[in-house]
C-alpha cells in the first residue's frame, strides 16, 4: 500500500502573529515556519501504518515557496516519509486549488491512502481533505482519532460532537485527522541525516494543469479588538442607566 | 519568563559565512555535512531542546534530585526526555561512527550544545558526561572495553561520570586518596570516597560507568603517581546485560545553589572491580582528554545560559512599562514606555547581545580547529590546528562562564525586583551559570594554564596560531574605507595583548608570582581581542553582503550595530586589563597574610 500525505507550511504553532500595517494579512517577514500541526500527525499516523508492515511507501507532498520544499518536506523525510514531491509556488493556493493539485497527483501516483490535517493552522478552512475526497469520488473518514487499516478496508473513528462515531471505508480513501490521534515523534538524527538522501521531485501547479488564481478576496485582516475592562454597579437601575446610555437597550 | 527561541539565524552564520576562510582548508571528510543538512539538524535540534527540554528547566529547579534508600532520583519528567533524547540520537551526535555515533562534525556539535545548555543545563550535564567520557576511553582504554562499553555508553544506555575530586582535594589531585589494588586477572579492586560527582547517580540510565582516579600500591607520590579506572556502578555480564552491583553507592547528594536537577553526589567505592585506562601512574593525561573536552563544553554552557538570559530580558524590556524615554514619549498611547527606550536598559541588553555573538563566534573558529585537527590531511594544518584548540581551551573555557554569568545577572537587573523573584524565572540563569566558573578547573586555574602551559609551549608556537591570523588580517584590512575606525581598535587591542603577553614572559621568568597575579586578567585580555577579531571579521562579511544586495537586511546591518557597539564599549576594557597587567604582584601580596 502507498500513503500520500499532504504537509503545508506555516506560521510556527508557538507563535502570536502579527498583522501587517497595511491590514492586508499576516506578517510573515522574517517569521518562524514550521510544519502544520495537523499535518505532522497525519505524517506520524502514515509512518506508523509502514513501521506495522500495513504500507510499503510513505509519500509527503507540500504546494508552497521553495522553503516549503527545503525545509517542511525535509523534516517530513526526516519523520520518515520515503520520498516527498514539491509544488512549487509563490502564490497563495486556496483550498480547492490545493485539492486539485492533489488530485492530479492521485490520479499520477495512486495512493491507496490519503492521510492530510483536518485543517492548517494558518487559515483555519477545515476545507481541503473534503473537497479532494469529492474531486476523487472517493470515500472520506475526517476528524480521525483512530485509523485501523483492515485488509481492503479502514475503520476511522471520528471525533462528533456527541462523541465518537466509526466509519469503514473501502480503499482507495481520505482521512483527516483531529489532535488526538497520535503524538507526533522528534524525529531521530540519523533519520534527519539520511532524508537528505531521500529523493525530492520539484513540479509546479502548471505541470499539473490547475489554475491557481485565487477565487476569493481578502478584504482586511485586524487584530481581535482589545477587551474592554469592564465595571461593577450597585445595582439594577444603575445598571439599566449605564446599558440604556450606551444605547444597548 | 525563560523564554527562548534557538538563535538560528546567527548559529548558521558562524556556521556557513563567517570562518568559510578559516585557515584550515576545506575538509574533505566532512563534505556530507553541507549547509542544508546542517541546517535541518539545527531545527530539529532547536525543536527538540524548546519543545522537550525548556518546559523542565524551572520544574527541574524547584523539584531538585532526592537520595531514598540509597537510590537518586531526577525530577519529574527527565526520565522521559532522557529516553526521547537518547532514542532521537542526540546522545551519538559527535561520537565516532565505528561505535554507533553520527560523526557530526563539532562545528555542529557546539551549536547543539549550545542549545542545550539554554533550555535545560541540568539536563545536559547526564549526555554531556557520558560523551566525555566516552572521549577518554576512546582514547585510551584497551580494545576489549572500547568495544564492550563505548557502543552502550554512546547509545546512552549506560551513562558515564568523571570522579576526581575527594574532601582534601579538588584543584590539586595530588593529594588523591582512592586506592587501586591489582587483581590476578588483570583487574583492580577500587576503594575512597569520592564527593560533587556530577550524574553519580541517577535513574535515566540502566548502569553507569564511572571514570575514577585513583593510586596503584607502587604509585609515587603527588599527580604523577595517579591511574585512570573504568568502574561501573553494575558489573555487566558477558552479553551485555546488567548484573550484581559492584560496590558503588552514592551516600549523599548535595544541596546546591543552582543546577539542582542535576544530581551532585558523594559516591562510596567499596573494593569496586574497576580496569585500568590508559598507562599506570599516567591517569592524568588520560583524564586530560576528557577534561579538554569538558572544558570547551562548559564554555558553551556559559554562551547557552548568556544567550537564554538575553532572550528572556529582551523579552521583558519590550513588555515592562516603566517612565517616559528621555528624547521623548515613544508610546504615547500606553501609560509608560517600555523599559528598552532607556539607554542604561540599552547598555544591559546590547551587552548581553555582543557577549553571546562574540562567544559563539569565537566557539565556531574553535570547534573548527578541533575538526580541523581531526580531519585535515596536512600534518602541517593538523598541527596548527590542534596548538590553537590548545591555546583557547582555557579561554573559552573561562571567558564564555564569565560572560555567562554576567548575562545572567545582567537579565535579573532588566528584570529589576521581578528578576529576584523565583517566578520570573531569570534568578535560576544566575545560579545555574555561577557553577560553570568553578567546574572542570576553576577559572582561576584556567588563566594559569592560559599562562603558565599555553604561552611558553613550544617557543610560542601556540600563541602563533592565533596571532598570526589576527595579524595578516589587520594588515590585509588596513586602508580608508569604512571599516577604519574598527581595523584601528583591533591593532590597539591586539599591540596590547603582544605587549602584555612580553611583560608576563619577560618577569614570569623570573617571578613566577607575577605570571599567576597577570594570569586572569590576561586571559580576559585574550579574549577581548579574539572577540574583537570576530566581530571584525563578521562586520566586513555583513558590509560585502549588505552593499551586493540581500533579503536579510536587518540580519546583517544588527550585525554590524552590535559588532560597532562592541568596539566601542566592550573592548575598551583591554586598557584597563593592560594597565593592571602592567602594574604586576606588588600592590597584590604587599598585605601581611597576619593582616587579613
Ligand atoms: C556542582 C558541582 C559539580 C561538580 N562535578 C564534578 C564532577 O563531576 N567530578 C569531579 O571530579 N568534580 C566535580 N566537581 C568538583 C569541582 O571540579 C571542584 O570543586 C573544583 O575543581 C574546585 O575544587 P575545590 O572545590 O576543591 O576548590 P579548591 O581547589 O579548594 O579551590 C578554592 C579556591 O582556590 C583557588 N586555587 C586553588 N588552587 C590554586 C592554585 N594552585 N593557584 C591559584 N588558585 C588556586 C581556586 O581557584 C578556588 O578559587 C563539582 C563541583 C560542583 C560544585
Amino acid at each position: 500500500m502507498k500513503i500520500l500525505v499532504p504537509v503545508k507550511r506555516v506560521i510556527d504553532y508557538n507563535l502570536k502573529p502579527r498583522i501587517k500595517a497595511d491590514g492586508s494579512g499576516v506578517d510573515l517577514a522574517n517569521i518562524k515556519m514550521s510544519m502544520n500541526p495537523f499535518d505532522e500527525i497525519a505524517l506520524e499516523e502514515a509512518v506508523r501504518i509502514k513501521e506495522a508492515g500495513k504500507a510499503e511507501e510513505v509519500v509527503a507532498v507540500s504546494i508552497g515557496p521553495a522553503k516549503a520544499g527545503s525545509d517542511t518536506l525535509k523534516s517530513a523525510r526526516a519523520i520518515g516519509a520515503d520520498r516527498a514531491i514539491h509544488v512549487e509556488t509563490d502564490e497563495e493556493v486556496e483550498p480547492l486549488a490545493v485539492a486539485k493539485i492533489l488530485k492530479a497527483i492521485v490520479d499520477e501516483e495512486q495512493p491507496q491512502l490519503v492521510i492530510m490535517g483536518k485543517q492548517a493552522i494558518d487559515d483555519d478552512n477545515n476545507q481541503t481533505g473534503q473537497m479532494l475526497a469529492a474531486l476523487l469520488g472517493r470515500p472520506q473518514g475526517t476528524f480521525a482519532s483512530k485509523v485501523e487499516i483492515d485488509g481492503d478496508h479502514v475503520a476511522v473513528t471520528r471525533e462528533v460532537d456527541g462523541g465518537l462515531e466509526t466509519v469503514r471505508l473501502a480503499l482507495p480513501a481520505v482521512v483527516t485527522t483531529d489532535l488526538r490521534l497520535n503524538e507526533p515523534r522528534f524525529p531521530a538524527l540519523p533519520n534527519i541525516i539520511k532524508a537528505a538522501k531521500k529523493p525530492m521531485s520539484t513540479k509546479s501547479p502548471a505541470d499539473y494543469g490547475v489554475d491557481t488564481a485565487p477565487r476569493l478576496k481578502t478584504l482586511k485582516v485586524a487584530e481581535p479588538p482589545v477587551r474592554q475592562a469592564g465595571e461593577i454597579v450597585p445595582d439594577v437601575d444603575t445598571l439599566v442607566a449605564k446599558l440604556k446610555a450606551m444605547g444597548a437597550v | 519568563m525563560q523564554v527562548y527561541e534557538a538563535p538560528l539565524r546567527d548559529m548558521r552564520f558562524v556556521l556557513d559565512e563567517l570562518w568559510e576562510e578559516d585557515g584550515f582548508g576545506k575538509l574533505e571528510a566532512l563534505e556530507e555535512f553541507d549547509s542544508d543538512l546542517t541546517s535541518a539538524i539545527l531545527e530539529e535540534a532547536a525543536k527538540f531542546s524548546r519543545e522537550v527540554l525548556l518546559p523542565l528547566n524551572r520544574s527541574g529547579d524547584e523539584e531538585g534530585c532526592t537520595l531514598e534508600n540509597g537510590v537518586v532520583r531526577t525530577p519529574e519528567g527527565f526520565k522521559d526526555a532522557y529516553k526521547q533524547f537518547t532514542e532521537s540520537g542526540w546522545s551519538a551526535l559527535a561520537s565516532d561512527p565505528e561505535y554507533g555515533g553520527q560523526g557530526l562534525p563539532e562545528r555542529v556539535n557546539k551549536l547543539v550544545e549550545e542549545m542545550t545548555c539554554s533550555t535545560n543545563l541540568s539536563f545536559g550535564l547526564y549526555p554531556g558526561l557520558t560523551h566525555g567520557g566516552s572521549i577518554a576511553i576512546e582514547a585510551h582504554a584497551t580494545e576489549d572495553l572500547k568495544n564492550f562499553y563505548l557502543p552502550k555508553m554512546i547509545s546512552g544506555e549506560w551513562s558515564g561520570t568523571m570522579c576526581l575530586t575527594e574532601a582534601h582535594c579538588g584543584t590539586d589531585l595530588g593529594l588523591l586518596r582512592t586506592k587501586a589494588d591489582p587483581q590476578d586477572d588483570g583487574s583492580y579492586k577500587i576503594s575512597g570516597a569520592k564527593i560533587f560527582i556530577s550524574a553519580g547517580d541517577h535513574d535515566l540510565s540502566d548502569n553507569i560507568i564511572h571514570l575514577v582516579l585513583a593510586r596503584l600500591p607502587d604509585a609515587p607520590k603527588g599527580v604523577k603517581g595517579i591511574s585512570l579506572f573504568l568502574v561501573p556502578k553494575f558489573l555487566p555480564k558477558d552479553d551485555g546485560s546488567v548484573g550484581p552491583s559492584n560496590g558503588v553507592t552514592c551516600t549523599a547528594i548535595e544541596h546546591k545553589m543552582g543546577i539542582k536537577a542535576s544530581a551532585t553526589c558523594q559516591m562510596q567505592f567499596e573494593e569496586s572491580t574497576g580496569w585500568l585506562v590508559g598507562e599506570p601512574h599516567k591517569g592524568m593525561a588520560a583524564m586530560f582528554t576528557m577534561m579538554n573536552a569538558e572544558r570547551l563544553s562548559v564554555g558553551i554552557q556559559g554562551l547557552g545560559i548568556g544567550e537564554a538570559a538575553y532572550q528572556s530580558a529582551v523579552w521583558y524590556a519590550k513588555d515592562r512599562l516603566q517612565g517616559r524615554s528621555l528624547s521623548g514619549a515613544k508610546h504615547p498611547d500606553k501609560p509608560a514606555d517600555p523599559i528598552i527606550v532607556h539607554p542604561d536598559v540599552r547598555r544591559m541588553l546590547m551587552t548581553m547581545r555582543a557577549n553571546n555573538e562574540g562567544c559563539r563566534m569565537l566557539g565556531a573558529w574553535v570547534a573548527r580547529a578541533l575538526d580541523a585537527e581531526k580531519h585535515a590531511t596536512d600534518p602541517e594544518v593538523r598541527q596548527r590546528a590542534s596548538d590553537f584548540v590548545a591555546l583557547m581551551t582555557p579561554v573559552v573555557k573561562a571567558l564564555f562562564t564569565d560572560l555567562g554569568h554576567e548575562n545572567a545577572n545582567l537579565a535579573v537587573q532588566v528584570y529589576g525586583g521581578h528578576g529576584y523573584i523565583r517566578e520570573s524565572g531569570v534568578e535560576q540563569y544566575a545560579r545555574d551559570a555561577r557553577i560553570a566558573m568553578i567546574y572542570e578547573g576553576t577559572n582561576g586555574i584556567q588563566a594559569l594554564d592560559l599562562v603558565g602551559r599555553k604561552l611558553g609551549a613550544h617557543t610560542g608556537r601556540y600563541l602563533r596560531s592565533f596571532f598570526h591570523p589576527v595579524s595578516d588580517f589587520i594588515e590585509a584590512s588596513k586602508g580608508d574605507g569604512p571599516m577604519k575606525p574598527m581595523i584601528e581598535g583591533l591593532e590597539k587591542a591586539f599591540g596590547a595583548l603582544q605587549l602584555s603577553t612580553a611583560t608576563i614572559a619577560q618577569r614570569g621568568l623570573k617571578d613566577p608570582e607575577e605570571a599567576g597575579a597577570a594570569a586572569t586578567e590576561y586571559l580576559r585580555l585574550m579574549g577581548l581581542v579574539a572577540m574583537g577579531y570576530c566581530f571584525a571579521r563578521a562586520t566586513m562579511i555583513s558590509g560585502m553582503k549588505l552593499a551586493f544586495g540581500t533579503e536579510e537586511k536587518e540580519f546583517y546591518d544588527a550585525k554590524i550595530k552590535t559588532a560597532t557597539f562592541y568596539f566601542e564599549r566592550i573592548l575598551p576594557q583591554v586598557s584597563a586589563h593592560f594597565l593592571s597587567i602592567k602594574a604586576g604582584k606588588k600592590s597584590m601580596m604587599a598585605l601581611e597574610e597576619h593582616a587579613f
